[in-house]
Order: structure tokens, then C-alpha cells, then sequence
């Protein structure tokens, strides 16, 4: 049997009035781009559905696989082709419902037949179909309002087309549909989950990440910029920007009281954090922060952290417990990398007994004495940015 | 010298011995250290792990590198038998598998697990029917090679497999080392659980092998230390060797299409002259696989045959050259059936990426020339 098209259906796209356009441009550039790797293959766009024509098998299978990932896709269903005999049509069908799940299930066809020229009627195809189904899978059962299985057979001049499967998309918008955010990830488990939920929204990204060598090592550098990368997977590159944080954390512990200074370490973060957001352009900042997790995480320690800038900032997991944050990890293939047990720069200059409820007049107080922007100013200017996916070309090419 | 002997081993590409030379010169710092040349290292070896889980259709952190065949396949059957021994005790394979295979098999039976062996038919084939039948509640692996090392014979792995899974929750182990490079093998193409290959059957390194395995299965480590490998496989890992191995296999893989339409080539040419020889048995049965051909000349001993081939610079063995220094019969060959004037006088042709079209020729007229010779006596 030979899939001949994918048919992608939107859900929520096609709700979006005078915008739809946009957003389903914008769904085939994602598309297009997520696929680069695979030979050229056609998009036609319709109002409510979308067909991708490729040439070859081997690029349909890689479609059928890695379209899941794609946001802004309700669902979509392989279409296989075959010729107008009376004996291919059937076997066809057979096929298809072959590859499905058929225990306990109910059925239909339905015809459409554009082709008039064609031998047979609508309903005469319907039931020439319908019968050597269920003369095949004895399992299955006739059921004309929602069927589980609902075969369509639709007869076109150039060959019939059929599909019957129906697999679920990712949901969510084409990213890049609304707009673009600065995410900080932090190398743990709940950033990426908070980046992957923005994503989703259609949101493309940008990550930072605060770097202090030599406290923290190379590897969870590395750890950082594998977790970018998984990130890319979705449809659309990330930029990673490496903040050197090393100074700044070492001029916090000698200017702050040791129980504060997990605050006021937070604040410089959101402090950079804002100013690359301007220079990149992105309009708010991600972070994975849920209620409660840690000491930085309470309601008051949110608020005095907060305090430092007006920009909008979303927590996407700030209602999460922490198995379901893990649950979506391990979905999403980022837990593995998260759980490399490195130390990062959160956790290395950690007091042992932070407040959990740091007032703002306070922190801000003991912040007076010494001026960070000179340091933070620097520490902008200075960073490193590494876009992924990376470019192909790299040191080992050669050997592997 | 004319070699035909690829079964045994193959003589390693060049590109394979720069890249290993180049692993070791640049980036031999140990994978798991913390700085940056430790780093390098860990990326490489990552690298090449994924380009082997790539090829053959499984997740890059279901694959170790090992020291070759034997090792896999050792650490596949053990590993499984530990990992899952509280859920039964009952293992199935063939009468024919490598002796990695047969000596793990009566380790475990020492053990107190209970292994049923499989006899084959006269083209070395186990009935699928068989298996079906010896499935028991209690079976926790069966293991069965893709292709057999001393006659070629193919057995039907994707039925197996089908057929294992859809009877019990046994997990398939397939020794693929003599498939790999001449068939397609991959996890969607044989429906195995778990694979093993070794590099220097497709012109790698001697000492370098990997298992592979599906989502589902897990294992028990035989060597334990410094919990490398997924803590599967501990001692310092090899980089040069891994890069090697991902090196020989994609190689390998990229040829595999247009050597097995030469190796059908030379399979069907030799047959065809073989046949002409009513002194000559060709053991390897029609349908098995191309690049190995068994045949035996009637009270003969192979060894002769092997001498007087190698005096005209060609290089062939008798059986398999793990069992050709012991004068004993193969259990390959007792297990076939093979008639008691043909039992000694075996001889394995196996054909690999050095051959070409003007050595077949020659093979066929020198043959031609010793078998006469031999008549005449």
C-alpha cells in the first residue's frame, strides 16, 4: 500500500478569524523548516485543512513520525492512493484498517466521488467497501452515527484516495504566531518544561543562562546548551545567551548577608535578564518557577524579586506540582539531561538557611551600599551566544 | 593472496584506522572527566553512540560499546537472565549459535535456569512452529542468530519475533554480527529486542562490538566499577575504538545494498560451477545468505582443501575459525545431517568488500584445476 498525502487539520487556527492567514503561513514555514532535512516536498494550503505532498515513502514515514511535534497541528491522517480497480480499491481498504486498532470497534465509510466518469455509484462504492471490511475483520461493527473508524474513500481522476487513522498533533499555536520571549534556564528540570509550555503557546525563544567558572564546570555548560538544543526540536531555532556570572556572585556574598543573598542574587538574574530581552527584542521573560518549590519561590520572595522590573514576566508551571513538571520532562526528552548532576550557579553559592520571606525595603537596602550596574553592564556585554540547532559543520565530522 | 575468509574476519578499512589513530592523538582524555578536553571526549563518544542507535532504529541511550561479539553476546544473554530471572527461569536457542551463545547457555544451566536447544533442519533452519510450541509461561529470552557463521543459513527473525511477542513476554536476543553490512538489520526490519554486532566482520577494529536494545528492556551488569556505560558496562570507555566502530558501521551500512547485489553475483557463479562436480556438496542451503557458501568434496579433509588453495594464493577456511584448529566435527555441521563422507571435507568460502569480479574467476579456474588433481589420485 502506498500513503500517497498527509491531511493536517488546525483546531484552534482555523478559529482565528481575519488572522488565520497568518497563523496558518506561519504553521507551513514551521513545517518547512522543521523538515529541511528531508527532500523537498509539497504544501497546499486550504481554510481549514492542510495537505503535504512528499515523493517518496521514506520522507512520508519521517513525516508521519515527527509530525507530533509540530505545534499549531490538531491531528492529521496518512492518505493512501491506488488505482480505480474494483480489486485495488478493496485490498486498499483491507490494508488500511489492517494497521488499525479494530478490537471492539465501530465502522463507516464514507464516499466522495468527484470522479463521475467512475464505474460505480456513491453508495454502491459505500457498500462495496463497507462489505468486504466487515467480511474481512468479523471484529468490527457497522455504526453510522460516530463511528470509531470512519474510512473515507474519495474518488479523484488521477487515482482513489483513503484514510482512516486519525493521529493526535501536538496542539497548541505555530511558534513564532505570538511573538517572542527570553527564557531562563537554569539546567534543572522545571525551565525547560516552563520554555517547552511557552512554545506551545507559539511563543519562539530565546534562553540566558548565568555561567560562573570555576565553580561550575564545563559540563553544565554543556548540560545548558543540550537542553537549548532539545528545545529547537520543536520548530524553531533558540538562541542560548551564556551570561558570565562569576564576578557578580562573588560581590553578592561580600556585600549581602548571607540569608538575603539568594534574593538579591535572583534580582541581578532578572536584572540582565531584562536587558538582554531589550536588545533581543523579546517582549516578556520566562522562568520555571512554581509556588512554594524552593525558598526563591514564595509569594514573597517572588514579589521582592519581581520589584526590579515591570516587564511582564510568566511562570507557565507557577501552578504545577513538581511530579506532574517531571511527567512533562520525561515526555518532552529533556529529564535526562536535567538530572546530570552538576552543579550550577544556584546552587553553588546556596545559604544554608535562605529567608523563605525576604522583605523588599530590606534587600533593597542592603543593595544601596554598592552599585551592580557597572558589573551587570559588563557582564551583558560579554556573554556568549550559541544559536540552536547548530550548524552542521563541527570538529568531528570527519571521524564519525 | 586472494582472500575468502571475510566470516572469519576482515581486514580493517583505512579510513577506519586514521580515524582511530586520530581519536587517539586528539581526544584521548577519558569521557567522563569534568574539563574541557574531558568534555570533548564525552561529545565524540555521544556522537558516535548515536550515530549506531540511529542506524539501527533505537534510542541513543540503549546502546553500550563492548569488546567485541563474544562480549555482546555474553552480556545480552546474562544481563537478561539476572535482569529478569524472578520472572521465570526458561530460555530457548538453537542448537547452532555461535559458542558465545552455547557456553553462556550452559553457564546458566549450571545456574539453574533450564535452556531448551533447537535442532535445525537439513538447511539449518529452526521451525518457527517449534518455537511457538516451547514458549512457556516461565521463558525469559530466547536468543537466535540472524545469519549462521558456518553455513549462511538465514533464519526467519521477523516472524520469530512476531511470533515470540504475540505468545509470551520472552524478550528476542539476535546475534547479528554475520548480518550486518550484507543484510539489512535493524530493529524495525528484525523486531528484535535485543542486538549484537561486532566491528571487525565489517572491515572495524578486532576488540570492538556494541549491543543495542529496544525502550522496553533493561539489564543487570556483569562488570561493575565506576558505573560507566549506563552503569552497565564499567571500566574507562574506549573512544577510539567507539568512534571507530560508528565509523566501520556507517561505511558498511552505505554499501550494504550494492555488495549484496555482487555477493548474489558470486554466489549464483560459484554454485553453478560447484554443481558441476558430483564429488562437491554444497552445504548452504539456496535461499541462505549470499556471502557465505560451505560446500565439502567427498573424502576429502577440508584441511587438504585449504592447503591446496592456499598454494595457489587463496585464502578459504574449513567451517567457522573459532572450531577450524579442533579436529573435531562443527556441532554446525553434526547438527545438519551432512553424510558421513562429506563430514571432513568442509570448506567455508565467505566473500566481503575486498573481492571482486576477476577473483571469482580465478577462484573457479584454480578449483576446477585441484579438484581434477584430487580425481586423478
Amino acid at each position: 500500500m502506498q500513503w500517497k498525502e498527509i491531511l493536517i487539520r488546525y483546531g484552534e487556527l482555523s478559529t482565528k478569524g481575519r488572522n488565520r492567514h497568518a497563523f496558518t503561513g506561519r504553521l507551513r514555514d514551521n513545517i518547512r523548516y522543521a523538515f529541511a532535512d528531508l527532500p523537498k516536498f509539497k504544501i497546499i494550503t486550504e481554510r481549514d485543512r492542510m495537505f503535504i505532498q512528499p515523493d517518496d515513502q521514506e520522507t512520508m514515514d519521517q513525516l508521519i513520525k515527527r509530525l507530533p511535534n509540530i505545534f499549531g497541528i490538531q491531528s492529521f491522517s496518512p492518505v493512501a492512493s491506488c488505482s480505480h480497480e474494483l480489486e485495488d480499491i478493496k485490498q486498499t481498504a483491507i490494508k488500511i484498517i489492517e494497521s488499525l486498532d479494530r478490537i471492539d470497534k465501530t465502522f463507516k465509510v464514507t464516499v466522495k466521488r468527484s470522479y463521475k466518469p467512475f464505474e460505480m455509484e456513491t453508495n454502491e462504492l459505500q457498500q462495496f467497501v463497507g462489505s468486504h471490511v466487515l467480511r474481512t475483520f468479523q471484529e468490527i461493527q457497522v455504526q453510522m452515527k460516530k463511528p470509531d473508524i470512519n474510512l473515507h474513500v474519495e474518488v479523484r481522476k488521477d487515482a482513489v484516495y483513503m484514510m482512516a487513522q486519525v493521529i493526535p498533533g501536538a496542539g497548541g499555536l505555530p511558534i513564532g504566531s505570538n511573538g517572542k520571549s527570553l527564557l531562563m534556564l537554569s539546567g534543572g528540570i522545571d525551565s525547560p518544561v516552563a520554555g517547552y509550555q511557552m512554545l506551545k503557546r507559539g511563543v519562539r525563544l530565546d534562553a540566558i543562562h548565568f555561567y560562573s567558572p570555576p565553580y561550575t564546570s564545563e559540563l553544565s555548560k554543556e548540560k545548558v546548551m543540550d537542553l537549548a538544543e532539545k528545545l529547537s526540536r520543536f520548530g524553531a531555532s533558540v538562541k542560548l545567551h551564556v551570561i558570565p556570572f562569576t564576578a557578580i556572585q562573588q560581590e553578592i556574598q561580600r556585600q549581602i548577608p548571607e540569608n538575603v543573598s539568594m534574593t538579591t542574587t535572583r534580582r541581578m538574574m532578572l536584572k540582565i535578564a531584562d536587558l538582554v530581552r531589550e536588545e533581543t527584542g523579546a517582549l516578556a521573560i520566562i522562568t520555571g518557577e512554581s509556588l512554594g518549590q524552593v525558598a526563591s519561590q514564595t509569594l514573597e520572595s517572588l514579589t521582592a524579586i519581581n520589584a526590579i522590573t515591570s516587564t511582564p514576566v510568566l511562570r507557565p508551571l507557577i501552578a504545577f506540582d513538581k511530579q506532574d513538571i517531571i511527567e512533562i520532562a520525561q515526555e518532552i526528552d529533556t529529564y535526562e539531561v536535567s538530572i546530570r548532576p552538576y552543579e550550577d550557579c544556584c546552587t553553588i553559592f546556596t545559604p544554608a538557611s535562605p529567608k523563605t520571606k525576604p522583605k523588599l525595603e530590606k534587600v533593597e537596602f542592603y543593595e544601596s551600599f554598592k552599585s551592580f550596574d557597572e558589573m551587570i553592564d559588563e557582564a551583558v556585554s560579554e556573554r556568549e551566544i550559541i544559536v540552536f540547532p547548530k550548524k552542521k559543520q563541527d570538529k568531528f565530522s570527519d571521524l564519525l | 593472496m586472494y582472500y575468502f575468509d571475510h566470516s572469519a574476519t576482515t581486514k580493517p578499512d583505512k579510513v577506519v584506522l586514521e580515524t582511530f589513530v586520530k581519536v587517539n592523538e586528539e581526544f584521548f582524555a577519558n569521557p567522563a572527566s569534568l574539563h574541557v578536553m574531558g568534555v570533548d571526549s564525552h561529545v565524540l563518544l555521544s556522537r558516535a553512540r548515536k550515530q549506531v542507535s540511529d542506524m539501527l532504529g533505537t534510542e541513543m541511550n540503549k546502546v553500550i560499546f563492548t569488546s567485541g561479539g563474544t562480549e555482546s553476546n555474553h552480556f545480552a544473554i546474562h544481563g537478561l537472565a539476572l535482569k529478569l530471572h524472578a520472572r521465570g527461569k526458561h530460555i530457548i536457542t538453537s542448537s547452532i549459535e555461535h559458542p558465545s551463545v552455547l557456553e553462556s547457555m550452559k553457564q546458566l544451566e549450571k545456574q539453574g535456569f533450564e535452556v531448551d536447544y533447537l535442532a535445525v533442519d537439513e538447511k539449518g533452519l529452526i521451525s518457527v512452529e517449534e518455537v511457538k510450541a516451547r514458549l512457556r509461561k516461565d521463558t525469559i529470552i530466547v536468543s537466535i542468530m540472524h545469519i549462521n557463521n558456518e553455513l549462511g543459513s538465514r533464519q526467519p527473525i521477523k516472524r520469530l519475533s512476531e511470533v515470540i511477542h504475540q505468545n509470551s513476554r520472552a524478550l528476542f536476543h539476535v546475534d547479528a554480527v554475520q548480518s550486518f553490512g550484507k543484510y539489512p538489520v535493524s530493529f524495525t526490519e528484525l523486531g528484535a529486542d535485543v542486538l549484537t554486532l561486532s566491528g571487525h566482520k565489517f572491515n572495524g577494529l578486532k576488540g570492538t562490538g556494541i549491543v543495542a536494545w529496544q525502550n522496553h528492556v533493561s539489564f543487570e551488569p556483569i562488570i561493575v566499577g565506576g558505573g560507566q556505560e549506563f552503569g552497565l558496562r564499567s571500566g574507562t570507555v574506549p573512544v577510539a575504538q567507539a568512534v571507530a566502530f560508528a565509523k566501520a558501521m556507517r561505511l558498511a551500512f552505505e554499501k550494504q545494498p550494492q555488495m549484496l547485489e555482487k555477493y548474489k553475483q558470486w554466489n549464483e557463479r560459484l554454485r553453478q560451477s560447484m554443481s558441476e562436480y558430483k564429488e562437491v556438496q554444497i552445504l548452504s542451503p539456496e535461499d541462505a545468505a549470499a556471502h557465505i557458501l560451505t560446500v565439502s568434496v567427498k573424502e576429502i579433509k577440508g584441511e587438504v582443501l585449504v592447503n591446496a588453495l592456499q598454494a595457489r594464493d587463496i585464502i578459504v577456511s574449513t567451517s567457522s575459525a573459532c572450531s577450524s584448529k579442533q579436529t573435531k566435527i562443527s556441532h554446525v555441521i553434526q547438527a545438519i545431517g551432512v553424510s558421513d563422507s562429506y563430514k571432513k571435507g568442509v570448506i567455508r568460502i565467505s566473500f566481503g568488500t575486498s573481492n571482486h569480479d576477476q577473483q571469482i574467476d580465478y577462484f573457479i579456474e584454480q578449483f576446477s584445476i585441484i579438484i581434477n588433481q584430487l580425481k586423478g589420485e
